[in-house]
């Protein structure tokens, strides 16, 4: 009962976040938003015995990341409303259009009995996920991933200087 | 000595190699002497092989180089047997003396060691064809002096006229090669193999109609080669060429590849005698025709040209009439003294400052004695004055034919008119260039050709004196030579003979008197007073007139082959390739161009356009693998 | 009533549609990017749920690889942005659009 108390208050947060992001004309308040929603699913990851993960969702991603998307908010100077007038032609109407087949769709499949995917678990076993657990599986079974993802922050950080450094602004100085 | 022996291919082909990438460097005469002196390396070593075959204790071998097309028996294989060494010795040995020949003659060209590059690259090609042990290796060497033949004819490719006499050359050989290629498919599909081992037993795969199809496309690909009936036209024109050119590729070895083939196919053939009669048939022909047509040229090389088509149609009758010996025996002698007269007609046409012309030769003889006596002696070889080359081989032909009595006697009765006739017009060339008081251009100081060229001539005319020793009626020592290449696993294939006794005395004394007379009547004519030759040739003023023209044959087959030919290539370029086929292009490119203009506005450049795309098509794949789950 | 995985996926699915309409609606580069953001986290909780479900360590392994390469797109992500707002003085989606066809 209290899961089910939970899990309705924290959704609500989360999906309310969730539509900030979408509607909300100041972008700061669009980035508040999704950091409620990351909050909510860090919830939801402790309540799944995901311990590690969760704490790096609040430190990494809603610490970290979003800190960076407020750098870079404040930095370019769109701190500020801005028009939310659609200008492509008919694009809200086939969004609107595309998300109401997504849910006649998924509704049907639900009314058909067919949103059994995810199978009783096979054994009773619990998942924990300990920062020593998780720690064991990445530096045996998951190594070779783990080296390429530290591979890919690096091109992604020397990318970004790159992108910094010889970004058009620097070409325009040399010109000048 | 025979585990070595693809030396004689490797020599010549390293120094064409050489001479292609450091001829330039190498330069004039250095590029000529490496040739020559490779060319003679092959000849001594074939000539230390050959040995054990002298000795009469040599047998046939295959060294096999390495695998080339195992599945259908064509490895890179030479054979080494009693007819390949002959062609070999005669090709490497002849070919010798006209490579040091042609430092001479070609002193001063722009593309000196070019021009020896082709000369080592054409040897490498005749020995290969000689040296095959199988067809497909015999096909390779065969289209490879069909390419050097091309490139040595127009060789001054500058000339349009030798432009064109190489592409006729190259074009007639292929309608030859057509038919060759297609017997070597009824080959290969009724053996499934190429071969040589074959011969050793062709009734294993073949039925007398097959075997006579075989034979009949064999001729076809040979008188492509040798320059026979109805595919001789190009031998004429191939003239535009160097002369030591026409002297090596279209007079002593090249050319011979058809009698060659024929004698190597000798099994073939001896299951097929209508192959075989047809072999001669057209040889005789030939022969006439080719005669005649001399009689009339001014020209001092179409003379030895149409001379040589002739003497090609002689070794034809030879091979056809199952005197295989005989066929390669003219082969060789003819090699000799066909290549001294062109080297000769080299030495004159040198010295004359490039006229060619007879009419504007005449008393030669004063300023050039090598070359008169040389060429002499020659022309009295080809004449079939004994104990000259060209009797012993010509008589033995001519025997041998007799000798098989019923359509052959006539094919001998052709081949006896045509040795006067031979006789006739090459007295007539001696006579013109040699003799009486010269007709020359104004500023021509005519003079001997250097030692490079002379030697050469002397060593020729010493083997035309004494080569038609090695096979005479007395003894005969080719025949015994050759025995060996002509026996199957049945036994020896049946070979004709000269008749013997008083009759082979009659025969010769008749072809002799037919050559005298020939003789006779052309010095009478030429050498003699102005107004009667006038007024003899005035009387065969039409007969003639056909023969300067070589019967209009070029005409005809340029009105009813070329012409056509041209026409539906024209109308395949500017019709059908403009019309048709750039239209299938042109239309499918224009429906693509027009298929882009219409979905092009699809592509606004709004990553968000692009984006509702995307999740449009993601909905649509969920929706069909929810129906396809039965949604 | 017991929340059971379902609910979970259910969650996650709304969430996802979220995030993809916002991607497609909003014009600001820089909320389109908090959209995708938001897809991405809505997978990461399928993963988990699943992974519960499923008494596995792996669903939390693939989500910690999620967010590392997440880390290393927004990193990406925004220095372009960055860099496009410094050529054009905007950060707005439709202004780049060079590439119509």
């Amino acid at each position: 009962m209290i899961e089910l108390i939970l899990f309705i208050i924290v959704a609500a947060v989360a999906i309310f976040g969730a539509l900030t992001v979408v509607f909300a004309r100041n972008p700061v308040y669009g980035a508040m938003g999704l950091m409620m929603t990351l909050f909510s699913l860090a919830v939801f990851y402790v309540v799944h015995l995901a311990h590690l993960v969760a704490a790096v969702q609040v430190i990494v991603y809603a610490g970290a990341v979003m800190t960076l998307f407020l750098f870079v908010i404040m930095m370019i100077g769109v701190d500020r409303d801005e028009d939310n007038t659609e200008k492509l032609p008919m694009q809200r109407q086939f969004v609107g259009a595309l998300g109401l087949v997504i849910v006649l769709v998924a509704g049907i499949a639900a009314v058909g009995g067919r949103f059994d995917w995810v199978r009783p678990a096979a054994s009773t076993v619990e998942a924990n996920g300990t920062v020593q657990e998780v720690g064991k599986l990445l530096f045996t079974e998951w190594i070779l991933p783990f080296e390429a993802t530290s591979l890919l922050l690096i091109i992604a950080a020397a990318g970004a200087i790159a992108l910094a450094y010889f970004g058009p602004r620097r070409r325009d100085r040399e010109d000048a | 000595m025979t585990d070595f022996i693809w030396l004689v291919v490797a020599l010549p082909a390293a120094g064409a190699v050489y001479l292609h990438f450091f001829g330039k460097r190498a330069g004039e005469p250095a590029s000529g002497w490496i040739a020559s002196v490779l060319m003679s390396g092959a000849f001594v070593y074939a000539l230390l092989a050959a040995v054990p075959f002298f000795q009469g204790t040599g047998h046939a071998e295959s060294v096999v180089l390495w695998s080339w097309m195992p599945a259908i028996g064509a490895e890179f294989a030479i054979r080494w047997d009693p007819l390949s060494s002959l062609m070999t010795l005669v090709v490497t040995g002849v070919g010798t003396l006209i490579h040091f020949y042609a430092i001479g003659y070609m002193h001063g060209d722009p593309r000196f060691s070019r021009f020896f590059t082709y000369m080592n690259l054409f040897a490498t090609g005749m020995l290969t064809l000689v040296l095959a042990d199988n067809f497909a290796m015999l096909f390779l060497g065969w289209e490879a002096v069909g390419l050097c033949s091309y490139l040595l004819i127009s060789f001054w490719y500058t000339k349009p006229s030798a432009a064109a006499a190489g592409k006729k050359a190259f074009i007639v050989n292929r309608i030859g090669d057509f038919g060759f290629m297609i017997a070597l498919m009824i080959i290969l599909t009724q053996f499934g193999t190429l071969s040589f081992d074959v011969l050793e037993d062709p009734h294993l795969g073949l039925s007398t109609g097959l075997a006579t199809a075989v034979g009949l496309l064999m001729l076809v690909g040979a008188a492509g080669k040798s320059a026979q009936i109805p595919l001789y036209v190009w031998l004429p024109d191939a003239m535009e060429g160097p002369t030591p050119v026409s002297a090596l590729i279209h007079a002593a070895t090249m050319v011979t590849a058809g009698v060659y083939l024929v004698a190597r196919n000798a099994a073939i053939y001896e299951m097929a005698p209508i192959a075989a009669t047809t072999v001669a048939t057209v040889g005789a022909l030939t022969a006439l025709w080719a005669a005649t047509i001399a009689i009339a040229q001014k020209d001092i090389k179409a003379v030895l040209a149409y001379s040589t088509v002739s003497q090609l149609g002689y070794m034809f009758i030879g091979v056809g009439s199952t005197a295989y010996v005989a066929g390669m025996f003219h082969f060789m002698t003819h090699a000799f003294f066909k290549a001294l007269l062109f080297l000769g007609a080299g030495s004159v046409i040198h010295a004359m400052s490039d006229e060619q012309n007879m009419d504007k030769m005449g008393g030669l003889a004063k300023h050039m004695p090598v070359t008169a006596a040389t060429m002499g002696i020659a022309t009295l070889a080809i004449a079939g004055v004994p104990p000259l080359a060209g009797f012993w081989s010509k008589d033995e032909i001519l025997g041998a034919a007799f000798n098989q009595g019923g359509w052959m006697v006539v094919l001998w009765a052709i081949g006896l008119v045509t040795a006067g006739i031979t006789a006739f017009y090459m007295t007539r060339q001696f006579v013109m260039v040699f003799l009486g008081k010269p007709r020359w251009d104004e500023g021509i100081h005519p003079h001997e050709s250097p030692r490079t060229m002379t030697v050469p001539l002397m060593m020729l005319a010493g083997l035309t004196i004494l080569g038609g020793f090695i096979n005479t009626p007395f003894r005969t020592g080719l025949e015994r030579y050759l025995e060996p290449s002509f026996e199957t696993v049945d036994g020896a294939i049946h070979m004709a003979h000269p008749a013997d006794g008083s009759t082979a005395w009659i025969l010769a004394g008749v072809a002799v008197l037919a050559g005298l007379i020939g003789i006779y009547l052309a010095y009478r004519l030429y050498a003699g007073p102005e107004d009667r030759r006038r007024r003899v040739l005035g009387r065969f003023a039409r007969p003639i007139f056909a023969w300067e023209n070589a019967y209009w044959v070029d005409r005809f087959y340029g009105k009813t082959i070329v012409l056509p030919g041209k026409s539906v290539a024209n109308w395949a370029a500017f019709k059908f390739d403009l019309g048709f086929i750039d239209g299938i292009v042109n239309g499918v490119a224009g429906a693509v161009k027009r298929l882009g203009a219409t979905i092009r506005p699809l592509q606004t450049g709004f990553v968000r356009n692009y984006g509702v795309m995307l999740a449009a098509g993601s909905v649509g794949l969920l929706i069909w693998f929810l129906s396809r789950g039965g949604l | 009533m017991e929340v059971t995985a379902g609910w979970y996926m259910t969650l996650a699915a709304v969430l996802f549609l979220i995030g993809a309409g916002g991607m497609l609606i909003r014009r600001n580069a820089l909320m389109m990017f908090m959209s995708i953001e938001l897809m991405l986290n809505s997978v990461n909780l399928t993963f988990i749920a699943a992974g519960k479900e499923l008494g596995s360590l792996d669903g939390q392994l693939a989500v910690f690889f999620v967010l590392v390469v997440a880390a290393a797109e927004v990193v990406v992500g925004l220095a372009i942005i960055v860099s496009v707002f410094q050529s054009r003085s905007s950060a707005s989606a439709d202004e780049l659009s060079e590439l119509r066809g």
